[in-house]
Formats: structure tokens, sequence, C-alpha cells
């Protein structure tokens, strides 16, 4: 039984489909990147799973229990915002209190003056700043308790909205990009912070973001969402290396996937010397080629491979990006080269353009990966330097 | 010595003259508190009193009616009305702010309509009822008309929309209901909207005639502006000099208010309010 599953959500605005029949299973202590750009629909799923917005149809389940008549509150599912949305005017203390006080403090018991004066309230108060002190010092926050959220840091502010999302140890944690309001230096720190918490805390986690960084490096599987469609969602590793849609092929890695136009032909796909033979009966006719840039290589003679020419070099200390147009085609490929591959490349030079055939995936034309045959026989041999 | 930049003089003289020109019929109701009955009918128009009669005006002034009683009445009648605007506008604005329900629509344009109904137009209506009810000359008639402000709830309605969602959203995660949200969260961050509409509804309710005048006939329930009223009636003709210290009176309440609270009130009207 998965701690949480979605099935099959549906949701539109007004005609606009935002979320197609999204299916997700979460497994008990699992950390899950939802990523894709932003308007895909990733924030809506969110909120529909928080109870703060309801699916058209489909079904959320939370440890087999099925969710869609129970209100937000009783959901027992905790979630940090991006606006950290903390009360304005409560210190963080109190902030990090709240979630506590409505779940253990009777209706009466949290009246201003009637319910200091009820039996009990004053041990579950003490039990209560117990608590929130301990979690404060699990997230090295406890001297900020008596600062209202006005006096505090975004970085600090981010600490308190975790921390008042756990302190109440809830059955599902949902995360609306909470790193996206910090700083680059001080988002790669709470990243790693973010995980090493999820591995103490165990609870599974649905982490919302569009940052493909984020995603690939703090998550257990990513979900790539687009359009509101659910395209993949597997390990980072396969994501990444066995995308299985183009869209998700273009939007993950950092240069993006060269995506160039090939011939489907008796079920071989050609380009410019690379053959692949399908492994699926697809019609005659345009398909797309990925390759990624890292499999791409250059040489600066021209002589051997495609032909082509560099357009722009981007030096980027530990790697170089050559950006190459095809004499064939004109089609723009980008390279991405250790230094010492580049070292001898300038703009505007002609060179010969290598694509490792048993790198390439090939896309239908609607968009769905097709599998190749692996190492499928090449006339041309890449030359690596 | 440094010349003051030409911009600048005229700026200020134009400002001076327009401050001047909206306070001098309060500044004349200052002198003519301090003049005889044959200084003010004088055809020379002064400001400066030839004796200063400040001291018998204001005696007049609290003799002749029951000032204290008039007080009260308007802080009561004022606060009453102020507290149940409130008390009726903050859900009702939260509600149409933040809430999805199918008859958002038509309350707003309802609102809308109610903005646009001046008191007078219902003025005949409530006063039937509230002779039917017995209910003239009492509290409730002067209050009961008011306690529903569309204003209140048009300009909560404007700041409750600036209100970050994802705050709301939180709330009721934490488990809170939509009436503790309200409390808990809406009614702590809306300060600067409350005092901002205090100053209206007050100035507006303290200084209304309108209305006591229609719903109250005796002296116990008179609100200051009313009072004013029975130096009209005095038999030995209009006392002028009376008359202003008795307004002076009445209008110092506010004009001290005001000037005790004025940058919270700027802060209100300005709005700005909620930061992260």
């Amino acid at each position: 039984m998965s701690a949480l599953s979605l099935r099959g959500l549906n949701k539109s605005f007004g005609g606009n489909a935002v979320l197609n029949g999204v299916s997700i299973d979460v497994e008990a202590g699992e950390f899950i990147a939802l990523v894709g750009p932003s308007g895909c629909g990733k924030s809506t799923l969110l909120r529909i799973l928080a109870g703060l917005d309801h699916a058209d149809s489909g079904e959320i389940f939370v440890g087999g229990k099925d969710m869609s008549a129970v209100a937000a509150a009783d959901r027992n599912i905790a979630m940090v915002f991006q606006s950290y949305a903390l009360y304005p005017h409560l210190t963080a203390g109190q902030n990090i209190a709240v979630p506590l006080a409505m779940k253990r403090l009777s209706r009466t018991q949290r009246l201003p003056l009637v319910g200091s004066v009820l039996p009990g309230q004053k041990e579950i108060r003490t039990g209560i700043s117990r608590d929130v002190r301990e979690m404060a010092t699990v997230l090295k926050i406890d001297h900020l308790l008596d600062r209202k959220p006005g006096q505090m840091s975004g970085g600090q502010r981010q600490r308190v909205a975790l921390a008042r999302a756990m302190v109440r140890h809830p059955s599902i944690f949902l995360m609306d990009e909470p790193l996206s309001n910090l700083d680059a230096n001080l988002r790669v720190h709470a990243r790693g912070e973010i995980v090493e918490l999820h591995r103490r805390a165990g609870v599974p986690t649905l982490y919302v973001t569009h940052d493909q960084a984020e995603a690939l490096s703090m998550a257990d599987r990513v979900a790539v969402m687009i359009g509101g469609n659910l395209l993949q969602l597997a390990a980072p590793e396969t994501i990444y290396n066995d995308p299985a849609h183009i869209q998700v092929a273009r939007f993950v890695g950092q240069p993006r996937i060269n995506i160039i136009p090939a011939l489907a032909e008796n079920g071989r796909v050609s380009f410019e010397g690379i053959r692949l033979a399908l492994l699926e009966k697809v019609a005659n006719g345009p398909v797309s080629l990925g390759i990624r840039p890292e499999f791409v290589k250059l040489s600066p003679s021209g002589r051997s491979g495609l032909g082509g020419r560099i357009e722009r070099l981007e030096f980027l200390g530990s790697e170089v990006i050559a950006h190459c147009r095809l004499d064939a085609t004109g089609d723009i490929v980008i390279a991405k080269l250790a230094p010492h591959e580049a070292r001898n490349l300038i703009a505007g030079m002609p060179v010969g353009v290598f694509l490792s055939p048993e790198e390439a995936m090939v896309f239908g034309p609607e968009g769905r990966r097709l599998r190749t045959a692996s190492a499928a026989p090449a006339r041309q041999e890449p030359a690596y330097v | 010595m440094t010349s003051i930049p030409a911009g600048r003089f005229i700026r200020f003289t134009l400002l001076s003259l327009g401050a001047l020109m909206i306070l001098a019929p309060y500044i004349f109701m200052i002198s003519t508190a301090g003049k005889t009955q044959s200084d003010i009918f004088t055809s020379s128009l002064s400001l400066m009193p030839e004796h200063f009669y400040f001291a018998e005006n204001f005696a007049k002034a609290l003799n002749k009616v029951p000032m204290a009683t008039l007080l009260w009445n308007g802080v009561v009648v004022c606060g009453l009305i102020f507290f149940f605007q409130v008390l009726v506008a903050i859900p009702c604005a939260y509600a149409m702010a933040k809430l999805k329900f199918r008859a958002a629509r038509l309350m707003m344009v309802l609102v809308m309509l109610g903005l646009l109904v001046p008191i007078h137009a219902t003025a005949l209506p409530l006063y039937v009822a509230f002779d039917r009810m017995s209910l003239l000359n009492s509290y409730t008639s002067l209050v009961a008309p008011f306690t529903i402000s569309v204003f209140a709830i048009f300009m909560f309605l404007q700041f409750f929309r600036a209100m970050p969602d994802d705050l709301i959203h939180a709330a009721r995660l934490d488990g809170m209901s939509e009436l503790g949200i309200v409390a808990r969260v809406i009614v702590p961050n809306a300060w600067p909207a409350v005092t901002a509409f205090a100053i209206f509804s007050v100035v507006a309710h303290w200084n209304d005639l309108y209305w006591p005048l229609i719903v109250v006939s005796k002296q116990a329930y008179a609100t200051p502006p009313l009072g004013l009223m029975y130096f009209r009636a005095a038999e030995a003709g209009d006392d002028y000099g009376a008359l202003m210290a008795a307004t002076l009176i009445i209008t110092l309440p506010l004009v001290v208010a005001f000037l005790f609270a004025q940058k919270r009130f700027v802060e209100g009207i300005t709005m700005t309010g909620l930061k992260g």
C-alpha cells in the first residue's frame, strides 16, 4: 500500500485543462520531486492534494484512505509554501505552535479569556511550547523564537515555515518551491538540509519545483509534468538518460538536448550517416533524433564527421559549450566539451561534428520515445580526441 | 543664509494658501467663540475679539445644554455603530474576497448598489418602521440603520484581496475553521484597514445631524450636532458666541483624536499593511 496515491486527477479552469489524468504513487518515506515549467499544473496538483482545491475527477488516497471528502484540516498533510505564509502578527514560536494548538486544545480551551481558566489547558500549553522548542532546536532557530517574520531573513523564515510544517508530524509533507525565494548560495545549502531532514523524519514528501537541478539532486524519484500531463515518473538517472518523451528530454538537462529532424524508413532511422534500427513498427515519415550535448564531439580539422561551423563558444570553467551549425541541414548542434578538448577551437571556424549513434534517442512525431536496437551499425567511427 | 529654491517656495505658498482657506471657518469659529454678542454683530470684520469673552461663552455653552450627556451619547452611538459595522463587514468582506461561492458576483453587485443608495432615500421607511416598533428616541434607532456599512465591506474587500492566499491556505492546513481564520489571521492583520475605516465611520456619525434629527426628539438621546440645535431654539434669539463655543467643544474630541493618532491614520489610509 502506498503512503499516498493519486488516481487519474483531472482539473480544468474555464475549459483549460490544467491536470490531465495525473496518477502518482508515493511510497512510504519516499521523496518525490514534481518538476515542470511554470504553469504546468504542478502547484494546482499540490493544492488539490492538500484539500485547498477540488479536482474535477480522480481520487486521492492517503495510507489507503480516500481523502476526497476530507477537509484540508483533517488530512494531516503539511505544506511549506513558496512565500512561507507565516502569520505576520505572530512570533516565530507562536507560528510554529499554531498547528499544535489547533490540534491539541479544544475549541473552548482556545478562547482568549475563558480558555485560560479551564482545567488541563496549562499542561497542554506547556507540552506545546516544549515541542516547539524541540523542533526549533532541530532546525537551529531556537534563538529566533521571539522574533516576528518581518524581523527575519528569507532563510530564517523558510526554516520557521519548515518547523511549522514538521512540528505536528504530518503523514504527508508537501513543499511548493520552498527554496525559490532564497539566494543561490543559500539555496544549494538548504537543499542538503531538506534532504537531511527528510531522511531523519521519513515522512513521504512531494516537492514541487521548476528547477531541474533541485529535482534531480534531491529526489528519490522525479515526476516530470508538462502541460498538465505527467510525462514520466522515474529515478533521476532514468529521467536524464532514458527520457520517455521528447518534452522530458528537452526540459531536463543543461544545456538542452540537441533535437535533430530525421526520417524513419522501413524500421530504420537515418540521419547523415547515423543509422538506428527501430524496435517497434513506425510509419515512414519524420521523427526526431535527440542527442545530449556531452555526446557530441568536435574535430577541429573539419575533414571528418559532419561538416559544420562553430557559431559561438561559451567558456564555463569546467566545461565549454560550443554552438555549431551543420552545413548540410542548417541545424544548430550544441556540444559540451572539456576545456582541453576545446583548446584549439575558435568561433567561426569549420569543424567536423561527430554524433555518437549509440547515445542517440529517437522520438516519434507525437513526441513519444521510440526504442532502438542498441549499437546500431554506424558508418562513421566516433573519433574521440 | 541659504535661499529657498523658487519651486519649493511656490509650492509652500500654494499649500499654505490652501490650508488657510480650509481652516478659515474653523479659525473664525474659534474667534467668534471668544466674542461678545455685540462684537459678533458689528459691521466690521475682525478676527481678534475686542473683549475676551471665552470663559463666559463656554460657561453658557455648558449650562444651556447638557454637554456631558451630548458627548456621552456621541461616544456611545459612534462606538456602537463602529463596533457593529466592523463585526458585520469583516466576515462579509473575507467571504467575498477569499471564498469561492456561486453568489459572489451577485453579492458584489448588491454591495455596489448599496454604495449608490443614500440614507435619505431609505429614511422614511426606516422612520415608519422604528415608529411602529416604538423605538424612536432610543440608541437602537440611532445605531441600527448603520450597522451594515457597504462602504466598510467594500473597503475591507479591497484590503483582503491584497492579502496572500497562501496565508489563508496555511491557516486551513493548520486546522482553523473559516471563522477561526477570520478571528486569528484576518482581524489581527487588518488593523491598518480598521483604523482607516474608523476615521471615516466615526467622523461621519459623530457629525451626523440628519438621522438623529429624524429619530430623536428627546434631549436624553441627542447626539452632539443635535444638541447644537437647542441653541437655535433659545428664546432670546440666536446666541452665536455660545453656539460657537459649544461647536468648539464637540469638535475637540475628533481634533484631539486625530492629532494623537495622525501617524496611524495616514498609515491606515495609504494601507501599507502586510509585509511577509
